[in-house]
């Protein structure tokens, strides 16, 4: 399932609409994860403040929106793009590469209550390819 | 046996005494088609599927988006039993329409953020959580007659 032009192009429009609003996106993103799939609790452990929009959560929210910005950017060769988040990914936080599914249905539930009106069908489809593809980019290096 | 917190509970029976029925089915069973083609697999007899446009504007997509809201609504009205309640509907599904049952996380996935989007900010974390549990619930009861 390759990413077309037409969707590389609804992607960098809907996200250039968007992009202000990536740190708050990804903090309401990373929330629900932690409430909506506790198990994703696991990798926090380290964190004092797991609650939504905690200042943990805050922050970690804006760090996984630089990379999907910088996915964004790196939209025409994911693989290589994105390779050294992938042994990040991989071998230092080894994060069980189901979860990327989730937090990518999270990002797109917050698109839905953040903007109503552009997250149309066409958007959901295009950025559910492109979440897809950043996952399986960020999986390269599992093993 | 289900359990559900007072919280869980009303949060369910509010957000399906606010959403307008009519177009969250249709919004939902069309962005479905549309984000993932393959499930039209079920709809042959529908007609026009072939873009976005008259997916969203197909009557008989409308009106089956009503037909898969009257169903939720039964489970609904029989949150503890929800099991018993789709019993039917699961040998319908598995017997006679033959679907397969990961499709009904698609739907489901499309329910969510159709909801989220008509409740916007009061769709929160936790209200999210309540709704995608009961969901999960209803796709459990759904495949429980698959064999």
């Amino acid at each position: 399932m390759n990413l077309t032009a037409k969707d590389k192009d609804t992607v960098r429009t809907f996200w250039a609409k968007i992009s202000t609003n990536a740190e708050d996106i990804g903090t309401d993103a990373l929330s629900r994860l932690l409430v909506v799939y506790p198990q994703t609790k696991t990798y926090f452990s380290h964190w004092k403040d797991l609650s939504p929009g905690s200042a943990p959560v805050k922050k970690h929210g804006a760090t996984v929106m630089a990379g999907v910005a910088d996915a964004v950017a790196k939209i025409d060769d994911l693989r290589a793009g994105l390779l050294s988040l992938s042994e990040l990914h991989a071998f230092t936080l080894r994060v069980d590469p189901a979860n990327f599914k989730v937090l990518s249905h999270n990002i797109l539930v917050v698109l839905a209550t953040s903007f109503p009106n552009d997250f149309t069908p066409e958007v959901h489809v295009a950025m559910d390819k492109f979440l897809s593809a950043v996952a399986l980019a960020l999986s390269e290096k599992y093993r | 046996m289900v359990k559900w917190s007072d919280f869980e509970r009303a949060a369910i029976q509010d957000i399906f005494s606010k959403i307008n029925y009519d177009v969250v089915g249709c919004a939902a069973l069309s962005r479905c088609l549309i984000v993932y083609p393959w499930t039209q697999r079920y709809f042959g007899s529908f007609g026009n599927l072939y873009n976005a446009a008259a997916i969203t504007s197909n009557p008989k997509v409308a009106a089956h988006g009503k037909v898969i809201m009257a169903g939720l609504e039964k489970a609904v009205k029989n949150m503890d039993d929800i099991k018993t309640t789709y019993k039917d509907l699961s040998v319908l599904h598995s017997e006679k329409l033959q679907v397969d049952p990961d499709n009904f996380n698609l739907l489901a996935d499309c329910l969510t953020i159709v909801v989220a989007g008509q409740m916007g900010a009061a769709f929160t974390p936790e209200v999210h959580g309540a709704f995608q549990k009961f969901l999960a619930v209803v796709v459990a009861s759904l495949r429980k007659q698959y064999h």
